[in-house]
Parts: C-alpha cells; sequence; structure tokens
C-alpha cells in the first residue's frame, strides 16, 4: 500500500477524498430529511380512518422496502428528468430540464429512506398511551396542541433508536449513488483507484470514512436518547 | 406505458433470476453457518477471540456493501503475490467475489441476530440442563440453539429480505442478475418505469415467498403460541 496517494494537496487524493466524504456527508442528511418529511404524511397515512388513504401508504412501503435500492435509483436516474419534463409540459414549459445528481441521488435515497422512518414512526405514535390523548381532550386541549405537547416529545423519544438505524441504513445507501456519477466516497474512491492503479488503498480509505461517519453518528444519537430519555425513571 | 415491451422484457429479466437466486442461496446458506460460529466467539470468554469476533461485525455493519464488494473484486487484485498464486483464480472470478462478499456481510448482521437469541435463552433451562449432566456441546445442540434460532427467526426473516436486495449489488461488478439485466435493457430502451415494474414484481415475488415460508415456519415452532381453532 502506498500512502504517499494519500497526502493532502495536488500530489495526493487525500482532498479529494475528504471532499467526497462531505459530499455524502450532505447527501445522507439531505435524503434523511426528505425521507422525515415523506414519513410525516406516511404515518399520518397509515393511521388514517380513510381505507383508500391506508393502501397508498401500505403500498409505497412495501414496494419500496421489498425492492432493491439500486432498482429504485435507476428509476430516478433514467426515468427523473423525463417525469419533471413532463410535469413541466403541463405548465407550459417546453424546454429540456436535466436534473443534477445530487438531486436525483437525495430524492432517490429519500424516498427509500422515508418508508424505514414510516414504519418507525408508526411504531413510535402506538406506543404512545390513548389514555393520555383522551386525558388531553378532556381538558379541552385543540388537535394540534394534543399533536404538539403530547405527541411529539413522547413519539421522538420512542422513535430516536429507531431513527438512529434508518440514518446509518441512509447513509449506507448514499454509496450506490455512485452509479449515477455523482462525486461521493464511493465515485471518487472508484476513479482515484483507476488512475492510479491502487484499488485497495482507496476503496479501504472508503470503507474508513464510512467507518468514522457511522460511528460518529452513533455516538450523536446515543447521547440525543440520553437527552431525550432524561424525564423517564429507571429502576 | 408500454405493455409490449414489458410482456418483452420479462423472459430477459427472467434469465437473471437464477443467478440471482443462487446468490441469495448460497451466501445465506454459509453465512447463517459462519453467522453461529461468529455469534459464538462474540459471547466467548477469551478477549482476544470476543475482539476478533467486535471487530468484524463492527467493521461489516459500519460500512457499505458496496465498499465490500469493491474492495473484494477490484482491490484485491491490487496485490502481486495473490495475483501470482492459486488464488487469483478465485479472486478475478465477478461470482466468486460477489458469492464471498456477501457471505462475510451477512454474516455479521446474522452474528448479532443469533447472539440476540442466544443471550434470550433463560437461565433457568440452562442451568436445568446442566444439572442433569448434558456437556456443553450436548447443551448447545439440545437446548441453547434450538430455542436461539426460535427467537432469532423473525429478525433472521428481515436479514434474509435485506439478502435478496443486496444481491442486486453485484451487479455493478459486471454479474448478470435480475438487477443487471434491467439496467442494460433500461439502458437500451430508455423505458425506466416499465422495466422497474417488471424487476421489481420479480423481487417482491421472491420476498412475499420468504416472509411466507419464515411465518409458516414460526408457526410450527411455537406451536403452544397458536390459538386453537
Amino acid at each position: 500500500m502506498d500512502l504517499e496517494l494519500l497526502i493532502l494537496g495536488d500530489t495526493g487524493w487525500g482532498d479529494e477524498m475528504l471532499r467526497a466524504a462531505s459530499v455524502t456527508l450532505l447527501l445522507s442528511l439531505t435524503a434523511m430529511s426528505i425521507g422525515l418529511f415523506i414519513s410525516i404524511f406516511g404515518t399520518l397515512s397509515k393511521l388514517s380512518d380513510k381505507f383508500y388513504v391506508r393502501v397508498i401508504a401500505d403500498v409505497y412501503t412495501t414496494i419500496v422496502r421489498g425492492i432493491p435500492e439500486l432498482l429504485v435509483i435507476y428509476l430516478l436516474f433514467f426515468g427523473g428528468s423525463n417525469a419533471v419534463m413532463g410535469m413541466a409540459k403541463l405548465f407550459g414549459y417546453h424546454g429540456y430540464i436535466e436534473l443534477n445528481a445530487f438531486v436525483i441521488g437525495s430524492v432517490a435515497v429519500g424516498a427509500i429512506s422515508g418508508a424505514y422512518s414510516t414504519e418507525v414512526m408508526r411504531g413510535a405514535f402506538l406506543a404512545v398511551p390513548r389514555g393520555q390523548i383522551d386525558a388531553a381532550k378532556s381538558v379541552g386541549m385543540s388537535k394540534l396542541v394534543i399533536f404538539r405537547r403530547i405527541l411529539i416529545p413522547q413519539v421522538l423519544r420512542y422513535a430516536l433508536p429507531g431513527l438512529g438505524n434508518v440514518w446509518q441504513l441512509t447513509l449506507k445507501d448514499t454509496s450506490l449513488v455512485m452509479v449515477t456519477g455523482l462525486v461521493e466516497i464511493m465515485r471518487q474512491a472508484h476513479v482515484a483507484s483507476g488512475s492510479t492503479y491502487s484499488p485497495f488503498t482507496f476503496y479501504v480509505t472508503a470503507a474508513l470514512l464510512y467507518l468514522m461517519l457511522t460511528t460518529a453518528s452513533n455516538r450523536i444519537f446515543y447521547s440525543a436518547e440520553n437527552w431525550a430519555n432524561k424525564g423517564v425513571r429507571r429502576a | 406505458m408500454n405493455y409490449e415491451l414489458m410482456i418483452e422484457t420479462f423472459p430477459k429479466l427472467l434469465d437473471g433470476l437464477s443467478i440471482t437466486l443462487q446468490l441469495v442461496t448460497i451466501s445465506l446458506f454459509l453465512g447463517f453457518c459462519f453467522a453461529i460460529g461468529m455469534a459464538l466467539l462474540r459471547l466467548s470468554n477469551n478477549l482476544f477471540l470476543n475482539f476478533f469476533a467486535k471487530t468484524y461485525i463492527f467493521y461489516f455493519r459500519g460500512t457499505p456493501l458496496l465498499v465490500q464488494i469493491f474492495l473484494i473484486y477490484y482491490g484485491i487484485a491490487q496485490f502481486e503475490f495473490i495475483r501470482e498464486s492459486f488464488l487469483w483464480s478465485f479472486f478475478k472470478d465477478a461470482y466468486w467475489c460477489g458469492i464471498l462478499a456477501l457471505t462475510l456481510n451477512t454474516c455479521a448482521y446474522g452474528a448479532e441476530i443469533i447472539r440476540g437469541g442466544i443471550q434470550s435463552v433463560s437461565f433457568g433451562q440452562i442451568e436445568s440442563a446442566r444439572s442433569v449432566g448434558m456437556s456443553k456441546f450436548l447443551l448447545y445442540r439440545r437446548i441453547i440453539l434450538p430455542i436461539a434460532f426460535r427467537q432469532a427467526l423473525p429478525a433472521y426473516g428481515n436479514e434474509m429480505i435485506l439478502m435478496v436486495k443486496a444481491t442486486s449489488l453485484v451487479s455493478t461488478i459486471t454479474i448478470m442478475d435480475v438487477t443487471g439485466i434491467a439496467r442494460l435493457v433500461i439502458a437500451k430502451t430508455f423505458s425506466p418505469v416499465e422495466i422497474f415494474i417488471m424487476a421489481g414484481l420479480i423481487y417482491l415475488t421472491i420476498n412475499f415467498i420468504i416472509t411466507r415460508l419464515v411465518s409458516f415456519t414460526e408457526t410450527k415452532l411455537t406451536p403452544y403460541l397458536q390459538h386453537a381453532k
């Protein structure tokens, strides 16, 4: 292994790898946020009284969780631009639109992450005792206040461990976005190893960067859980 | 929607099904066998063995499968001594590299699942097995592993589904499984939606069959939990 390949600056690939790591982190954060946004609607639909709303949410989570992530990314990579152009046509715009690889990647991984987050959030919502909601209603809280004061603080606490798992999945799924050509850790390692003939060096570096990201975020989730649980009595 | 294309593509995709199924069954079977060993190492009192298992699991669960696949398929070739040894006939073949990466990966996840199962066996059962004079081997074979397996089965079912999805990644190292063929056809015809639906149907069917089989086995293994009908 030739470690000189990894020094920072013009002669080595170290700075490029670090920059790629920041792209991976940014991509994961965007995808996770999209996923959380989807999960709010997913959860509400799954718990809805209306049959067809529940079916739509069930179909979404079943399909996305049952189909390889790579296929979802290919679908958006090859079909995303067409779909957006079709939408634009409805509004009278006939030009060519090309989606940025970062947008495609974060939407694709976000859709995957959203399906898993939905299941986690649904479980967390159901974990809040019904009696508390009845009690909140009986003191005359409005739906919004119940949501803000009673549900959200507890749902977050119940959901945190599950969301931590979803975050790890999301972080690792971003590696698949390399097929769209976005320069994140895997694509950068691929390019670097192609031009230096040292694939092992660069893929080990990529693995270490991912390990750093997963370990660091694990720590953050751990302390977040402690923070969210500080009011809970433990035997 | 181009239905003709969908019907036309389906047999092509089915050609990849046998590769996908081979990858799933071989790596799941080998991974399960290794996972039992790895779980036992993880629970062992020997500091060195315990540390080895911990590091192994930490590495394989903390990095994406894609890195592991690339590291084995592209990375190993960097070493001249491997390229010149008998091992090269193994590592130059994308198929075996894919199976190796999938096996090592599922072994790490499986080990944690099985460890959870083993730890859930109540101490009273182990104690009573010891008190009737069972040897350690017999204790594991008759008491701990069967109960652990039953406890771990639902979680292992999830891992099986994750593995079915994970096999699609080997299409990035030139193996033509269902996803590999799907990508090829999409790139040729530029009809991503149609191909996605057909390939998706194949994966959903495999996963549906697996969930049914797992829940059937679960019912069989827990007769005392079933309500009388």
